[in-house]
């Protein structure tokens, strides 16, 4: 892809991407296996956040079928895990949400705004209330059981995905791509004027974004063992990384990682610990982010960088 | 033959009646005040619950906690309006920002409200017994608090429409509705309106909860169906359209009952699919512009 | 060589017709003026040549071609741009990467990014914007961000150029450098055909006239033509 000079300063060295992959990638040879799967699951919730942000960032189009997409790739896995290698599994739960979203994005052309946001809600819904129905009265058994597989093997594939998609999103930013999803984002109108044919390229970015999340999908669904609808097509997963990427802030690639990160870290703590104190803490952290920190964690690391740089001219 | 039909008919105008209710409070609070408010279910549940504590602590009637529940949701629903969505108005530099930032910030809400119900109530399905002598009307069978539900749904529905349409502030809604900038003009205090909007669409939900209560079981997780279901009849009646609402509610529940009448578990299946045809075909509705 | 025609064209909005039986043709190398009251369906006849808007009836070709019911970016890769009645520029983007964004993806052929980045630095000199490349386009003032529009259009290489109401909400100064703009553009060999509602500046710049008034077609002529028909000054008092 081509490089496009873009306005926003990059501020992370090469070097400490370095360290900290290889930290990432060498961490169950020396940490507790309950620290891996706490490690895959905030994996998982960073992969659908950054996913969700490859499309939904630049567009502003608030996307609620993170759940279709996930939960599809999910079903992948439980169906076709007992035949097919792993490698293969999950690359068809991406290819086949993937397509799914070709689908969808087809269909909702002339959809903006709320319209589309209410939409790929209920096209979950729809598909998560259908599968149980069809599950409880056409197959008779509601739910199934997926292959296992040992948590590191799960652990590094979560990872590969992870790199991928977070090398999928830096590309795309920096590519003319990037610029035509965010000209659409500012302006859709004024963007099909100027050329960029909105339709396919909203609806090749809505699949790609898509892509990850299913194939992340096909992954969890063999650390879960057992699947039914309400676990993969869970609306918390078209929820949660909505309010990940506001916390972090969609202006910079790290933005939806970190908001990610911290929000699945506390989510760990406080299922285990207050069960019924984490949608109240969440409730309020996106309130008070939405009043005081519209750019979320990224605006307020700038601001502070900003300080920083007028403290140093004051003192110059 | 005659006696399903009915069943059906009659069933349907039930549901339709809380459609009806719920799906005009979202209309007011979106279609004026341009918020959609994803947590419009949990003001529902709230009521619901509190319904069933005040009657099964203090034995009183669910018909007495409507008075007190609708009221009370308004004032609730009126300063949460003033307190943040007033404050997000001012704050947003475009009406879509507003929009994406309301809606965010009503999801907030929504884990807000369904967790303080979860401490307060547990997550059991409640349930209480009110009014559940059968009537027979002739020869469908109806459990008493589902008519009464019915009649209240209608008599509040009514009374809403003389409201828009006969009095000043009724009027100045309307006003704001179509045209808010004009209105401002022409001296409504578009602030307040909105407000008032606001809390109109959660004295909706105030009524709607205690009614629901007495049909059914409830649980904390009940909000978010119904918020769909508020949706889905407000796209089916016309974004903008009261009337729409109104007669959508219906609609939907009649559809409802009917798929129900040959399987339960469709009902909710069959309003997604027709939720999404519509977006597909005619988003604007029935009635809308 | 005629340029734009459009036969019979017609916009309907449920009851309201917007346009109604309007023909036009626009030769090459032209400046046409079109004016008309507020609501006359200026806007909705532009909207109909770029593509924004589907036609009810009627049909409208490009160098021969017919563009009806072509989308925006087709039109646009084809050789007509536009602005925009109220600027709709990219406005969280740069300067810069507004005109970056047109040149790279407003014509026929792709082009590379360094290229793209040569022509949106010429063409932001050529606007007179330069010195503001780095700058939110929402932070540009109103004279600024109609110049950007116009660098933008520009910038995707167009044969034909539909300027709507570029010079409202500007002071007589401002007014004066954008004519001199157009003359600019008007020297590219670019034809013009754009929609105002300041008299002067069209009556000095138009080589032709064309009047609309609820829909339809008023009248067409030049500016001397224009301001002594009877039916425009009842239905349209000039300045």
């Amino acid at each position: 892809m081509d490089r496009v000079r873009v306005s926003f300063k990059k501020h992370v060295p090469l070097g400490l991407l370095f360290v900290t992959f290889v930290l990432l990638a060498t961490i169950p040879f020396y940490v507790q296996p309950y620290l891996v799967i706490l490690l895959t699951t905030i994996f998982m919730y960073i992969i659908i956040t950054v996913s969700w942000a490859i499309f939904s960032g630049p567009t502003r189009y608030i996307s609620l079928a993170s759940a279709a997409f996930f939960g599809v790739g999910v079903y992948a896995s439980a169906i076709l895990g007992k035949t097919l290698p792993l490698p293969i599994v999950i690359a068809f739960g991406g290819l086949v949400s993937f397509i799914l979203a070709l689908f969808i994005g087809l269909l909702t052309l002339r959809l903006r705004g709320m319209y589309f946001i209410i939409f790929t809600f209920g096209v979950s819904e729809l598909i998560r209330h259908s599968l149980l129905w069809w599950e409880a009265n056409i197959t008779g058994t509601v739910g199934r059981w997926v292959v296992v597989v040992d948590h590191t093997t799960v652990y590094y594939v979560m990872l590969i995905i992870f790199v991928m998609a977070l090398l999928i999103t830096y590309l795309i930013r920096r590519s003319r791509l990037g610029l035509a999803l965010r000209s659409i984002g500012e302006y859709e109108e004024s963007a099909a004027h100027i050329g960029i044919n909105v339709t396919a390229l909203k609806t090749i970015t809505f699949a790609i974004s898509a892509f990850f999340m299913g194939a992340a999908g096909a992954i969890m669904a063999t650390r879960w063992t057992y699947i039914d609808p309400h676990i993969a097509f869970s609306p918390l997963f078209s929820f949660m990384p909505v309010l990940m990427a506001i916390f972090g802030g969609t202006g910079q690639i790290y933005g939806p990682v970190l908001g990610a990160a911290v929000l699945a870290y506390l989510e760990e703590i406080l299922t285990t610990k207050f069960p019924y104190y984490y949608m109240l803490l969440f409730g309020i952290i996106l309130i008070v982010v939405i009043l005081f920190l519209p750019h979320g964690l990224v605006g307020l690391v700038q601001r502070w960088r900003k300080g920083g740089s007028k403290r140093q001219n004051a003192n110059a | 033959m005659f006696v399903a039909i009915l069943d059906v008919v009659i069933g349907g105008l039930i549901m339709g009646g809380i459609y009806s209710l719920i799906a005009v409070g979202l209309s007011l609070q979106y279609g004026v005040g341009r918020v959609l408010n994803i947590s419009h279910g949990e003001f529902i549940m709230l009521g619901a619950f509190s319904t069933w504590s005040l009657y099964t602590i203090f034995g009183i009637s669910p018909l007495v906690s409507l008075v007190i529940c609708g009221p009370v949701m308004f004032i609730i629903g009126f300063l949460i309006h003033r307190a943040l969505f007033q404050y997000l108005r001012g704050k947003s530099e475009s009406i879509g920002a507003f929009a994406d930032s309301s809606l965010l910030a009503s999801f907030g809400l929504l884990f807000i409200i369904q967790n303080v119900a979860l401490l307060l109530w547990k997550a059991d399905i409640r349930g209480y017994s009110y009014l559940d002598s059968s009537v027979n009307i002739l020869g469908a069978i109806f459990t008493a608090n589902r008519l009464v539900a019915l009649l209240f749904a209608v008599v509040i529905s009514l009374a809403f429409y003389i409201f828009l349409t006969r009095t000043r502030l009724g009027k100045a809604i309307r006003a704001a509705a179509e045209d808010p900038a004009t209105a401002q003009v022409m001296g409504v205090n578009i602030h307040r309106v909105l407000a008032i909007c606001f809390g109109l669409g959660a004295l909706m939900a105030g009524f709607a909860g205690p009614l629901i209560s007495m049909m059914y079981e409830i649980q904390p997780t009940m909000g978010l169906e119904y918020t769909i279901i508020a949706i889905i009849v407000v796209v089916l009646g016309g974004l903008g359209s009261i009337t729409g609402s109104l007669i959508g509610g219906f609609i939907l529940g009649l559809i409802g009952s009917i798929v129900t009448y040959f399987d339960p578990g469709l009902s909710l299946i069959a309003y997604y699919v027709i939720f999404i045809l519509l977006l597909l075909i005619r988003p604007t509705g029935i009635f809308g512009k | 060589m005629l340029m734009l025609e459009g036969k019979k064209v017609m916009k309907h909005f449920g009851g309201l017709v917007a346009v109604h039986n309007v023909d036009f043709g626009i030769n090459q190398g032209e400046v046409v003026g079109l004016i008309g009251p507020n609501g006359a369906g200026k806007t909705t006849l532009f909207n109909l040549i770029s593509g924004s808007l589907p036609t009810t009836a009627g049909e409208i070709r490009y160098k021969g071609e017919k563009i009806t019911g072509l989308k925006p970016h087709q039109i646009c890769k084809k050789g007509v741009a536009r602005t925009f009645q109220s600027a709709q520029t990219f406005a969280g983007l740069t300067v810069f990467e507004n005109a970056l964004a047109a040149s790279l993806f407003g014509k026929k052929r792709a082009i590379s990014v360094p290229d793209a980045e040569r022509e949106a630095t010429e063409l932001l000199e050529f606007v007179g914007l330069s010195t503001v490349g780095a700058v939110l386009a929402r932070d540009l003032p109103i004279a600024n961000q109609k110049r950007l529009e116009v660098a933008r259009a520009l910038a995707t290489k167009p044969e034909l150029l539909l300027f709507d109401e570029v010079m409202a909400g500007l002071n007589p100064a401002e007014v004066a450098r954008a004519m001199e703009l157009i003359t600019k553009i008007r020297n590219k060999g670019i034809t013009l055909f754009m929609i105002e509602h300041v008299m002067k500046a069209i009556m000095k710049v138009c080589d032709r006239i064309i009047v609309l008034h609820h829909g339809s077609k008023l009248a067409e002529g030049t500016p001397e033509e224009i301001t002594t028909n009877k039916k425009v000054i009842e239905v349209y008092l000039g300045e």
